[in-house]
Parts: C-alpha cells; sequence; structure tokens
C-alpha cells in the first residue's frame, strides 16, 4: 500500500470529519477529496474506504462511475469543452484544436509537466452562450479566437483562476420572454405563509386542484405523487430537488437557480408541508457547482428568516432542511432512482421499479424527487390557487413552460409560454428562420419536421423537459443525431446489456456511416438495434437513445443513404488503415501492401 | 424416359487464418463423402488443388482473416459464391489467431522475429511475396457479407453433414441440440 | 381460489408478491436468465428473461406477477431479442469457447445453445482484459465478464467481505477486487467463498480442476440449460 503524504491525510480527515464519516457522503466526500491533489490517487481512496469502513472495492467503483471524478492524473488546469450539438455548431472543435495547438498537447492526453489537459464532456447546459468550456469546474461560455488565445496565454502563466478576468465567468440568464413564473416578485416565505393558512390538507388539496404536472418531461401528476408520499409508512420523508438538469439543450434550471433559487427553496419547503417531510436535497449537477456559493447564501438568508429549520413559520412540528449534494457528471443521474442512489454514496444505476421512490426512496423512506421547475410553479399555486393555475395552459397542460432555446436562431435564451403554445409561434419569436427542424425535449426528445411546426407544446402532444434546438437548412440531421447517440453511449451506466453494448453498437454504426463504410444492411441493423433498445432496456435512458435516430431516419432519411457506399456490404474499419502498422514495420509500400477499401475498386 | 439428373452442385473450401482442423473435420462425415460427391462438385479447395475459385454455389471459409491475403481470397469467394458459410471459431469470431487482438501487432512481430531465444539478428521479414498481417485478425462477417455459420472447434462431422444435407435439400440449416458447440 | 396468469396461453398460479420468473418456472415452464439467482433479490441486469406482459416489456425476474396477465415468452419476437441480447454478450468480452475451462459448464453458452446462436453477428469489441493469477487458488480472468455482479452479490451478502465490485461505466464497466494493487491474491479471498463458485461463465475459476470432467460430459454436454433449470426449480 502507498503512503500518504501527512498533509493530505491531514486534509482527507478534514473532509471526513465534516461529513461525519457518513457513507451515504461518499460522493460529496470524492468531490471534495479531489481538490486536493486534482484527482484521486490508489491510497486516497483506500483511506477514505477505511475512515468510512467501506469496502475500498466499492469506493472504488463509486469514484470510477462519475466522469468528474479522476483516478488518473489530470492537468492542474483541466479544460472541458462542451459538446453538445448546439456547441459542435458553433465550432467547439476548431477551438479545441486550436487550445491544444497552442499548448502543445494533444486532445484527451495530459501535458508532460501536468499542466493541463483538454477533452469535452456532455453538454454543459450553457447552449444559449455556447460554444462553452469548464475549466476546473468553472462555466467559461461565448468562446472565440481571442478568448481561446487568451485562455491559452493564462494556462501558460499558470495564472490562478481567480485571477482570469471576471467577464469569462459571466453566465446570463438571457430570459426573452416572461409569463406568470419568471413575472413573479414575491418575497420569501409568501407562498409558504399561504400554504399554511391552509393546513396541510387544504394545501394538498389545492395542488390537486391546480392539475400541476412534472416538468422534467414525464408530466406525471405532482400532487399524486405528494400524496402517495404523505401516506407511504415511514420516516422521516425526504424531499428531492432534482437539479441534474443534463438533458442536452436544457438550461431552465440553471437559469431558475442564478435567478430565482428562493421560489425552488420554498417549492421545496411546500412539498415539505404536504407530505410531512423534514429532510430535503437539492442535488445539483457537477456542472453547475459554481452555482454552489450562492445557493448556499440563500438557504443561509431562509433558515435565519425562519423558512428552514424548527418549528417552521411558527408550526410545532413543520421541521425542514435543506443540504446540496453535488453530482460529478452523470446524466443517468437525472433518473430519480439513479439519483438517489447517488444521494446516498453509490453509483447512480437507477433501480428496479417498483417499488417508486414515494415508497421506497432515500435510505428506504417515502422520497418525492421533484423537478426544479415543478417546486418553482408550486409557489404560483400557493399564491394563486389552484383553480386559477389549473384555468391557464390547456386541458391536460395547466400552467406555462420554460422553453431552453438554441441553435440557429436570433435570440436563443429562456422563453416561458403557456402550455399550448405551437412549434411555428415560438420559432417566430426567437428569430429562427429557414428551420429544417427542431429538436424539442433534448437528445431523448422528438425531432420534429417543418410539416409538424404547427404542432404545440403540452403533454398530449409535444411533451418536454424544455430543450429546443433549432436546425437551419445547412445543418445536416445525421450529424445531430450521430451527436446524440455519441452522448448516449457516453451516458449509458452499463447496468443492463441492450443499453451498455447497444449503445456502443449503435454509435458503431453511425460511425461507420460516417466514416464513408456504410452499407445498406447497416439501416436494417440500425433498426434492429433500435427496437431492442427500446424495448429491452433497463430505464429510459436506455429506452430514449435511438430516439434521435428513429425520427431522423424517418424524417431525414436521404441523410443517411447519401452516406452509404454499398448497397449490399461494407466493412466498419478501413482495410487498408489494418494494414498500416505492418507496412510501418517492415518498411515496404508495394502494391501488395495495400488493400483496397472497397470491394468493387478490386474488381 | 429418365429426367435429366440435376446439376450438380458447385463447392470451394478455403482455410484462411485456420488450421485445417474444420477441414479435417469435414472429411469426417465419412461415408457420408460417397452421397456428396453425388450431389456436389468441387471447385477450388484443398482437396482438389484448384488455386483460383470460379462460379460456385456454396463457398465454405475455415479460419478468420489475418493478413492481406486473406481478404483477397475472401472477397474473390463472396464475389463467386452464390452461398458463404463461415466454417468453424475461427471464421465465426476469429478463434484462437485473435487471441492475439489484444497485443500491439509490433509487440507481436518483434516478439517472433527479433527477441525469441534463439533468433540472433533477426528482423521482420519484409519480402513483398508475402501477405502483410492486419492490425487485427477479424471474423470473416467483418469483411464481406456471410449467409451462414457453423460453430465449433471444429465443428463436428455430424453437424457439418447436417447443415450441408439442410442446404442441399433446400431447407434452411439449422444445428441444434447436440450439434451446436462451440468448443 | 389461486391467482394466475397467462403465459404464452397457458395458466400460471402465482402466490401475491412472486415474479413471472419464479411463478412461471415453478410451473414447469422456461425463461432463460443469466444474473438471477435464488438466493438474492432480482438484479434485472441480464435483460434474458425479457417478456412482454400486458403488451408491455418487462424484466420477468423483476416484475410481480399480477392476476390476469396475458404474458409472451416463447414467442418470435422475445427469443429474437433474446438472441440478440446474447450476441451483444458475446461480443462485447473475448468469449474463446475451445480454451475456456468452463466450456460446458458455461451459462452463457449453454443459453446460446438453446437459442441457436450461430453468429455473433455484430462486429467484436475484442476489449484488453489482463487475467489476474495472483490468487494460490482462483485464477480471474476477466475476458468473459457479463456484469452479472453475482460474485458482488455473494462475496457481500453470503461471504461477508465484499471482495468484488464494479467500477467504470457504460462499455467501460468493469470488475475490481477489494485491493489497492488491484490483485485478487491481495484479498481475503478464498477458494471455499460462495463467490468463488457462483459464476455463471469463466471468470473466477478454481485452480487445479479445470479438466477434472472432460469436454464433452459437462454439465451442459449431457442437459440443456432449460432441463436443468427446470429440474432445479420444481
Amino acid at each position: 500500500m502507498s503512503v500518504l503524504p501527512s498533509s493530505v491525510v491531514a486534509s482527507l480527515d478534514d473532509i471526513l470529519l465534516r461529513h461525519r464519516h457518513q457513507a451515504t457522503e461518499l460522493l460529496q466526500i470524492l468531490i471534495q477529496a479531489q481538490q486536493i491533489e486534482g484527482w484521486l490517487p490508489a491510497a486516497t481512496l483506500t483511506h477514505i474506504a477505511a475512515a468510512l469502513g467501506l469496502p475500498r472495492a466499492r469506493v472504488e467503483g463509486v469514484a470510477g462511475f462519475y466522469s468528474f471524478l479522476y483516478t488518473q492524473p489530470v492537468g492542474r488546469y483541466r479544460v472541458l469543452f462542451s459538446d453538445n450539438i448546439t456547441d459542435r455548431m458553433l465550432g467547439n472543435a476548431e477551438l479545441l484544436d486550436a487550445l491544444c495547438r497552442k499548448l502543445w498537447i494533444e486532445p484527451g492526453h495530459l501535458s508532460e509537466d501536468g499542466l493541463v489537459s483538454v477533452t469535452t464532456t456532455s453538454c454543459t447546459g450553457l447552449c444559449d452562450q455556447g460554444p462553452a468550456m469548464l475549466v476546473n469546474g468553472r462555466a467559461i461560455g461565448q468562446l472565440s479566437h481571442r478568448r481561446i488565445n487568451e485562455i491559452a496565454e493564462l494556462i501558460r502563466q499558470q495564472r490562478p483562476l481567480e485571477l482570469w478576468p471576471a467577464e469569462y465567468f459571466q453566465i446570463d440568464d438571457n430570459i426573452r420572454r416572461r409569463d406568470a413564473l419568471l413575472g413573479l416578485d414575491m418575497p420569501p416565505g409568501a407562498a409558504l405563509q399561504a400554504a399554511v393558512a391552509r393546513g396541510r390538507d387544504g394545501w394538498l388539496a389545492e395542488m390537486q386542484a391546480s392539475n400541476l404536472r412534472g416538468r422534467g418531461g414525464a408530466g406525471f401528476a405532482t400532487a399524486v405523487k405528494w400524496a402517495s408520499a404523505k401516506n407511504a409508512p415511514g420516516a422521516p420523508k425526504v424531499i428531492v430537488c432534482n437539479a441534474d438538469e443534463g438533458e442536452p439543450g436544457t438550461f431552465k434550471d440553471r437559469v431558475l437557480l442564478n435567478s430565482f433559487a428562493d421560489l425552488v427553496f420554498e417549492g421545496m419547503s411546500l412539498a415539505a408541508w404536504a407530505v410531512g417531510a423534514s429532510q430535503g436535497f437539492l442535488y445539483l449537477r457537477g456542472e453547475y457547482r459554481y452555482l454552489l456559493p450562492q445557493l448556499e447564501a440563500v438557504l443561509a438568508r431562509r433558515r435565519a428568516a425562519g423558512l428552514l429549520g424548527t418549528g417552521i413559520l411558527g408550526q410545532a412540528g413543520f421541521d425542514f432542511d435543506i443540504a446540496i449534494h453535488l453530482g460529478a457528471g452523470a446524466y443517468v443521474c437525472g433518473e430519480e432512482s439513479a439519483l438517489i442512489e447517488s444521494l446516498e454514496g453509490k453509483r447512480g444505476t437507477p433501480r428496479i421499479r417498483p417499488p417508486f421512490p414515494v415508497t421506497k426512496g432515500y435510505l428506504g423512506r417515502p422520497t418525492v424527487v421533484n423537478n426544479v421547475e415543478t417546486l418553482a410553479k408550486t409557489c404560483l399555486i400557493a399564491l394563486g390557487g389552484g383553480e386559477a393555475f389549473a384555468a391557464t395552459g390547456t386541458a391536460q397542460s395547466a400552467g406555462t413552460k420554460l422553453l431552453s432555446i438554441s441553435g440557429d436562431c436570433a435570440m436563443p435564451g429562456i422563453y416561458e409560454y403557456p402550455f399550448g403554445v405551437p412549434i411555428s409561434r415560438v420559432l417566430e419569436d426567437c428569430g429562427a428562420s429557414d428551420t429544417q427542424a427542431v429538436q424539442v425535449g433534448g437528445a431523448s426528445g422528438i425531432c420534429l419536421a417543418g410539416y409538424e411546426f404547427h404542432r404545440r407544446i403540452a403533454y398530449e402532444d409535444v411533451p418536454t423537459a424544455g430543450a429546443f434546438m433549432i436546425f437551419d437548412g445547412t445543418r445536416d440531421l445525421f450529424d445531430v443525431a450521430r451527436a446524440f447517440v455519441h452522448f448516449f453511449a457516453h451516458e449509458s451506466c452499463g447496468f443492463c446489456t441492450p443499453c451498455r453494448v447497444g449503445t456502443s453498437l449503435l454509435k458503431g454504426f453511425m460511425d461507420k456511416l460516417a466514416d464513408g463504410h456504410g452499407a445498406q444492411a447497416d439501416l436494417a441493423d440500425i433498426d434492429w438495434l433500435d427496437r431492442l433498445l427500446k424495448n429491452a432496456s433497463h430505464c429510459g435512458l436506455g429506452s430514449a437513445a435511438p430516439n434521435p435516430v428513429i425520427d431522423t431516419l424517418q424524417k431525414f432519411r436521404p441523410a443517411y443513404e447519401r452516406r452509404l457506399v454499398s448497397l449490399d456490404f461494407e466493412p466498419a474499419f478501413d482495410l487498408d488503415a489494418a494494414l498500416a502498422e505492418a507496412r510501418q514495420l517492415t518498411g515496404r509500400d508495394d502494391s501488395g501492401a495495400h488493400l483496397k477499401t472497397h470491394e468493387e475498386d478490386e474488381k | 424416359m429418365n429426367s435429366p439428373s440435376p446439376r450438380k452442385l458447385r463447392v470451394a473450401t478455403a482455410s484462411l487464418a485456420g488450421c485445417f482442423g474444420c477441414h479435417m473435420s469435414f472429411l469426417d462425415i465419412d461415408e457420408h463423402l460417397f452421397e456428396l460427391v453425388e450431389l456436389i462438385e468441387f471447385d477450388r479447395s484443398p482437396l482438389t488443388d484448384i488455386k483460383d475459385v470460379g462460379p460456385c454455389d456454396i463457398g465454405l471459409i475455415e479460419g478468420g482473416v489475418c493478413n492481406a491475403e486473406n481478404v483477397h481470397v475472401l472477397r474473390e469467394f463472396r464475389r463467386n459464391c452464390k452461398t458463404l458459410i463461415a466454417l468453424g471459431a475461427c471464421a465465426v469470431n476469429g478463434g484462437l489467431p485473435a487471441q492475439r487482438n489484444h497485443i500491439p501487432l509490433a509487440e507481436c512481430l518483434r516478439e517472433v522475429y527479433q527477441f525469441r531465444d534463439g533468433v540472433a539478428n533477426g528482423q521482420i521479414p519484409n519480402d513483398p511475396e508475402l501477405p502483410l498481417p492486419l492490425d487485427k485478425v477479424r471474423p470473416i462477417h467483418e469483411v464481406v457479407r456471410v449467409d451462414y455459420f457453423i460453430p465449433g472447434c471444429p465443428p463436428s462431422g455430424p453437424a457439418i453433414w447436417k447443415f450441408l444435407t439442410d442446404l442441399l435439400a433446400g431447407r434452411t440449416p439449422r444445428l441444434s441440440g447436440g450439434l451446436l458447440h462451440y468448443d | 381460489m389461486t391467482k394466475q396468469f397467462l403465459l404464452d396461453g397457458q395458466p400460471v398460479p402465482f402466490d401475491d408478491g412472486q415474479t413471472i420468473l419464479e411463478a412461471a418456472r415453478k410451473a414447469g415452464h422456461y425463461i432463460p436468465s443469466l444474473c438471477w439467482h435464488k438466493d438474492f433479490p432480482p438484479h434485472g441486469s441480464c435483460k434474458l428473461c425479457v417478456v412482454k406482459a400486458a403488451g408491455r416489456h418487462v424484466s420477468a425476474c423483476a416484475t410481480p406477477a399480477k392476476e390476469g396477465w396475458e404474458v409472451e415468452s416463447n414467442t418470435p419476437e422475445i427469443n429474437g431479442e433474446r438472441r440478440g441480447l446474447l450476441q451483444m454478450l458475446f461480443v462485447e468480452g473475448n468469449h474463446f469457447c475451445p480454451s475456456c475451462e468452463k466450456s460446458g459448464n458455461c451459462e452463457l453458452q449453454a443459453l446460446a445453445y438453446e437459442y441457436e446462436v450461430l453468429t455473433p453477428r455484430f462486429r467484436h469489441f475484442f476489449p484488453d482484459r489482463p487475467v489476474d493469477a495472483s490468487h494460490p487458488d482462483v485464477l480471474l480472468d476477466f475476458n468473459r465478464c457479463i456484469f452479472c455482479e453475482l460474485c458482488v452479490r455473494a462475496s457481500r451478502e453470503i461471504d461477508g467481505k465484499s471482495v468484488f465490485a464494479l467500477t467504470g461505466r457504460g462499455i467501460g464497466k468493469h470488475l475490481v477486487v477489494n485491493a489497492e494493487s488491484g490483485q485478487l491474491g491481495d484479498t481475503d479471498f478464498s477458494a471455499t467463498d460462495a463467490a468463488a463458485h457462483i459464476c455463471p461463465v469463466g471468470v473466477i475459476l478454481p485452480k487445479g480442476t479445470g479438466f477434472a470432467v472432460p469436454i464433452g460430459e459437462r454439465s451442459f454436454d449431457v442437459a440443456t440449460i432449460r432441463s436443468k433449470t427446470l429440474k432445479e426449480s420444481s
């Protein structure tokens, strides 16, 4: 066993103590322990395991699960380019190459002096101000060649991040259209006051009357969820705010947490009041870590104001507080049971359901997991009553929806519309022209072609968690689908066979087409994989993974067909390239040392 | 009047990166060989010593694809055979030769030609007459379209016989029960 | 009156809380599985037990039976999906049966026989997974791991040791052992552990016994996995 320097041991023990040596805090402990050396050496994992009384293999299992935890050394400057399709459309690949060239490094490889590493990461939720990157977890948007040059210089000079120009880290809300929620000016506590005045049952009745449905995309009735948790045996009950906003193209929660955090936390308290919960968690995606200090400040203010703690608003027995847990780069943790596993300090693997979290959630206790926007919306219901809320939007989709608009339009940003707004209206408002397709609901959502722009944003027509990515006539929808397939393959937790292997196989087929090796037979195999993923996957990630391919194959099939080089069969790899190593070893370059890539050329 | 006897089906066979064990197993169908030659005639095959494959009904490929020559032969078979069959583990999944796939090619060749005990001043052969090895050994279905697969190391004589009789009789071949083995 | 559901049109009785898989097998109907084990709660990762219940795909091992359900299992559609899942498991690892000690006793291989898998169908991943021979009595050959976590569960829940765990994610997921060196020889693993004898494939192999029973006379050489499983479930 390798020995840790005593200073590292002291820092680790301090972290462990702050987390009361709780195994449920393992992920939080690992995130903080990584701050010490920038990565997690083997001996650090051993030390943490021993201190928590956990098997070391389990700690290694957790450390290996999350993208932002490193068990190999990374650069003192760790640069991650956001790689959503919208970043790609804004030229992130070229900027990444430029930065690597200036720093004399290979993408994905640590520089020899250990100074810097540059690679990509899944969508960072800055699609309205991309291309974006994270440097040691801090978000920088609006990247340009000029900015990249400056960043390269700052890294070369080893300038501490705190001394980088402040405007780099300026993240704009870009709110373009306000309706009920974003127009609300509520003093903290007002909604809670109103709900408490109605009593727990009266408040739940208002929620039932509101017809509020979950804004995470699935659209489950919020009051039903709350009532189930309320009636389930077991305590203390738990309210979780799912701020693991990982769906590519979605950034509304970023804005709500940045500028409307009181509404979100108040929503959690409203849920706690209805359910009788005493413990709250905000699960904040690692990409939004930069919001942590200001969110903690809001929580502190609310505690001081008596809106969190014991006997809230003078109600005996209304005890509720909120802790913020960080994620560390795992899209699958947006699935509620995977999120709960992660909260418990484990790998973010979705659980078998039933039982559902409302009966057996965090540590087996009744747990409500709600989306950020859903919770914020409950303030409107507390203030204005359930019936008034139900009267807005459409019959089956009450209220408004925040859309995160990005891609080919003049004014990307956040737009709040009453449910029922047609796609065409949204396109007009955000200044999109020559629109070829819109991806609604992110990578797992639906790709709409021009003939569908009359359709409406609503659970009964086009449901969405809020992502709205626009592609104009210059875009290739195959590239779009391929980017999403790469995303799912990277984010698959690997638990079930169809998703673990299927997303990788699907990626292989899309790359095969992209690399000019496509054959007609591949389209049939893609179809078959799509169906198996959809049918047999353990959770929504796997069953949604083929969506972008299914939609684009149906609506933009020529984008695939024009990539086929054979109507029969083609190998997935370049046969001539497979001889390159042998050519190099033998120094040969005669005609026998080459293979024609396509069989037709050989005849 | 007797109806003319049906045309014999033309069959070609080859061993790529294999050990000829599958061909040996083919011969293990023993007395069925007499029935078989009534129904088929051989084109290119180690059994006939014909060097180039002509138009055929059935091609049987033993062995995976480990070098440029294998690719040429396999493509030639695919072009000429209406039905192409992967015969045995190596053709089906790369088999034993594919066990080198996790070792870089340079390491393999240097180990054999330069660093092995008893080799002095060895060098990796570069004669243009020799086919160059691919970086990885591939099952044949990763290089051409393959119609049928007979697994086994080698497939047993009875399995090969069952498969061929199905095929010759116009039935979609099936291997199940004791005839299907991977070892 | 006992409750029942219909499996491929045949009535299957069940008790409340019993899963589709348990009830079916008890009644003599075979539903395949790799990660399910009678001594542990359902895992639901291999998906071999996929069935269509009331028109929806579910894992039979993890889904409690429901009165009156119509469940499809032995149909061309579902068996085709099972074959596909088996092919996926074969191409993602390095499954070279002729050199594997477990051949003939391997459940993955036996299921592939059962579902007449003649071809791997997809491109092989050929991953690089070095073996671990550090333990005096047991060899670990990770090339064959199918991530059923039976060893993880057995070591944790029966042996009380937690010798095994999974790390990594997605296609990079892999099995690790409970030692900083990463070597099984540096753990408290013993050949008498339950975890040493639970691997359905050829990852965890007790040394010195590999060919005690010759190929051709092994479990699935003499009986199909279907008949063996049904015999054990009755």
